[in-house]
């Protein structure tokens, strides 16, 4: 009850709309070009395993031939129902409060979260800010910075080409030669270093960030909001999840704002954020 | 619930909330719905299966991560030992010597089989990766779901690169085995290159396989811990350290049995192998076709298991 009370008393997204004309609704006459569409989006997912006794090895074993869903299967409606248009050039923020399915919004429009109803359209293919899993803590960072490539889908002349950019922007070389040592005895400030310039080496059509920026010293911090721009200028749309508000109204022009999956507000990033504030201060 | 109502646009009409009323958007001949506008502009639907030769063409694209991905992960494997790369050969040795000690020396084994130890270890380090690559396949796509989730790639990639890495560990064991063999007294002769197409078509098989196994162990993750049971019984029953002829010879079993335990893919891949090696191993204890047999078991793995891993490919990673 709480919960509709402050959507009202702050202030809804029906009456920002005619204000703000970035938002999820379609203009025909619009010129500009879309990069992603959610049409009516629902994303569900599966959680195995929570909760509940899942009995001993023989029901297990005759789960696995019966097909059966395991009594601890959950189902998690993360995202219902969500439509909006990114369009290029955009900077768009996705904020909410833990568990509103920001994440599993962004992974949906990576494509890599299959979508339950709906349709999510893109130009090119949408990736996520992230390399982190393809990376082995055994190798060198050299070996490294050309698996993340190759992971990422560049060539091996693209990744000849941009070798030395990546270890300068990371600046894992100021302190010596870090590069040619196993990631294991890195810092874990200059490993986050190193896979933030891997992962920003790739310019991408859509680009999406998962709470990446708050890594590295304020001077990393910095280069990494000017990537960004210029990653923004470049490609078309960067999507931002962040639980830093601040990050958003600096990095965005456009905000999306989530709340247990249903989309709340879609607007200037300012408006948005402003109105966020007051329902979390609010609560 | 009232606001997210207001920005859903109906399929129908569509929904003109906009800044300029004296100019109705409805007369502006444009794509009436988001599914239009999507198309207008070229967009395409995210996370959708391409189409098979597509798929290919990526799997094609990215060969360079799969063999990238499998030499790292090569190199990664003993990185933190002393001894470090060593182990790759070291620990295959173990395991013959281990394999020599018992069915060798204790359950004589070696009965009736000329040249036991070359016999052992070709069959003992080929079985190595017909065991190894199908176990870590099972797992090669439920145990990345971290990569599978955070990049976009033709996931056909995760268990091909497993084969690929287990493949190099192959070749860096068929030499010592080559030294081995030469050590044993064994004459290298012409027949040894037919080595070359054997392995071939048992990485095709493999690969197969893998892919399979892979698409299963996704969804059902509790496989992986019943597949050490079901690769022991395969491989003693594909006559890794004994012949399948001499032993059951003197047990009373149907000429089927036979047939079937000799016509099993590891048993032939094995036992080519042996064939093109070993001197003392002729063509009379190998099953009959045994070539067609062994292209036919790698066409059916490959293709099928390629097509099998395919159908899914939009779905791993979900949940």
């Amino acid at each position: 009850m709480a919960d509709t009370k402050t959507a009202s008393a702050g202030t809804p997204a029906s009456a920002t709309a005619p204000a703000a004309p970035a938002t999820a609704v379609y203009d025909p006459r619009d010129t500009r070009v879309p990069t992603v569409i959610a049409d009516e989006v629902h994303v569900v997912y599966k959680v195995n395993g929570a909760g509940g006794r899942k009995g001993g090895a023989t029901a297990a074993l005759s789960r696995i031939f019966s097909r059966k869903p395991a009594p601890g299967m959950r189902e998690v409606h993360a995202v219902k129902g969500v439509t909006f248009v990114a369009y290029k050039g955009e900077a768009i923020g996705l904020i909410g409060s833990n568990g509103s399915g920001k994440s599993t919004l962004l992974a949906a429009i990576a494509g890599l979260q299959p979508v339950a109803r709906g349709r999510i359209y893109s130009h090119g293919q949408p990736s996520l800010l992230g390399v982190n899993a393809a990376l082995m803590n055994d190798l060198t960072g050299e070996r490294n910075v050309v698996l993340g490539g190759l992971a990422m889908g560049m060539s091996k002349e693209q990744i000849r080409e941009r070798y030395q950019d990546i270890v300068d922007f990371s600046g894992i070389n100021q302190k010596g030669d870090f590069i040619s040592l196993p990631m294991r005895t890195y810092s874990s400030g200059m490993g986050a270093r190193l896979r933030f310039s891997i992962a920003a080496a790739k310019d991408h059509d859509v680009l999406m960030i998962d709470e990446a920026l708050a890594t590295g010293d304020a001077d990393f911090q910095r280069r990494s909001q000017a990537r960004i721009e210029e990653l923004r200028e470049q490609a078309g749309t960067v999507f931002l999840v962040s639980h830093s508000i601040g990050t958003v109204r600096e990095t965005c022009d456009r905000a999306i704002w989530l709340e247990s999956g249903v989309l709340r507000m879609d607007g200037p990033s300012a408006e948005v954020c402003d109105a966020y504030e007051r329902f979390t201060s609010g609560r | 619930m009232q606001p997210a109502d207001a920005l859903t646009p109906s399929k129908a009409t569509p929904v003109t909330v906009t800044t300029h009323p004296a100019t109705p958007a409805t007369k502006t001949p444009a794509p009436a719905t988001l599914a239009d506008l999507a198309a207008a502009h070229g967009l395409t639907v995210s996370g959708a299966r391409p189409s098979l030769p597509s798929y290919v063409r990526q799997l094609w694209g990215r060969r360079h991560f799969v063999t990238a991905y499998a030499t790292a992960r090569m190199h990664a494997a003993y990185s933190t030992a002393r001894l470090g790369q060593v182990w790759h050969l070291v620990t295959p040795l173990l395991n013959a010597a281990v394999y020599y000690f018992i069915f060798g020396m204790i359950m004589n084994a070696s009965h009736g089989v000329a040249d036991y130890v070359p016999f052992l270890i070709t069959g003992v380090f080929v079985w190595d990766f017909i065991g190894s690559s199908i176990n870590a396949s099972t797992r090669s796509i439920h145990g990345n779901l971290g990569l599978v989730r955070a990049l976009h790639f033709p996931r056909a990639s995760l268990p091909l690169s497993t084969v690929v890495q287990l493949f190099q560990q192959l070749l860096v064991t068929m030499g010592a085995l080559v030294l081995l063999l030469l050590a044993c007294g064994q004459t290298p002769t012409l027949k040894w290159l037919l080595a070359a197409p054997a392995l071939a078509l048992m990485a095709v098989f493999c690969a197969g396989v893998a892919m399979v196994m892979a698409r299963i162990g996704s969804k059902s993750p509790d496989i992986s811990q019943l597949m050490p049971f079901i690769l022991r019984t395969w491989m003693y029953s594909s006559g890794v350290m004994w012949s399948i002829d001499s032993m059951l010879k003197k047990d009373h079993l149907a000429y089927w049995v036979t047939v079937v335990l000799k016509t099993n893919p590891a048993a032939v891949y094995i036992d080519l192998m042996r064939y093109a090696l070993i001197d003392s191993f002729n063509a009379h204890a190998l099953p009959h076709h045994v070539w067609a047999i062994a292209v036919g078991w790698a066409l059916l793995a490959g293709v099928g298991g390629f097509i099998y891993f395919w159908k899914a490919e939009e779905e791993y990673g979900r949940g």
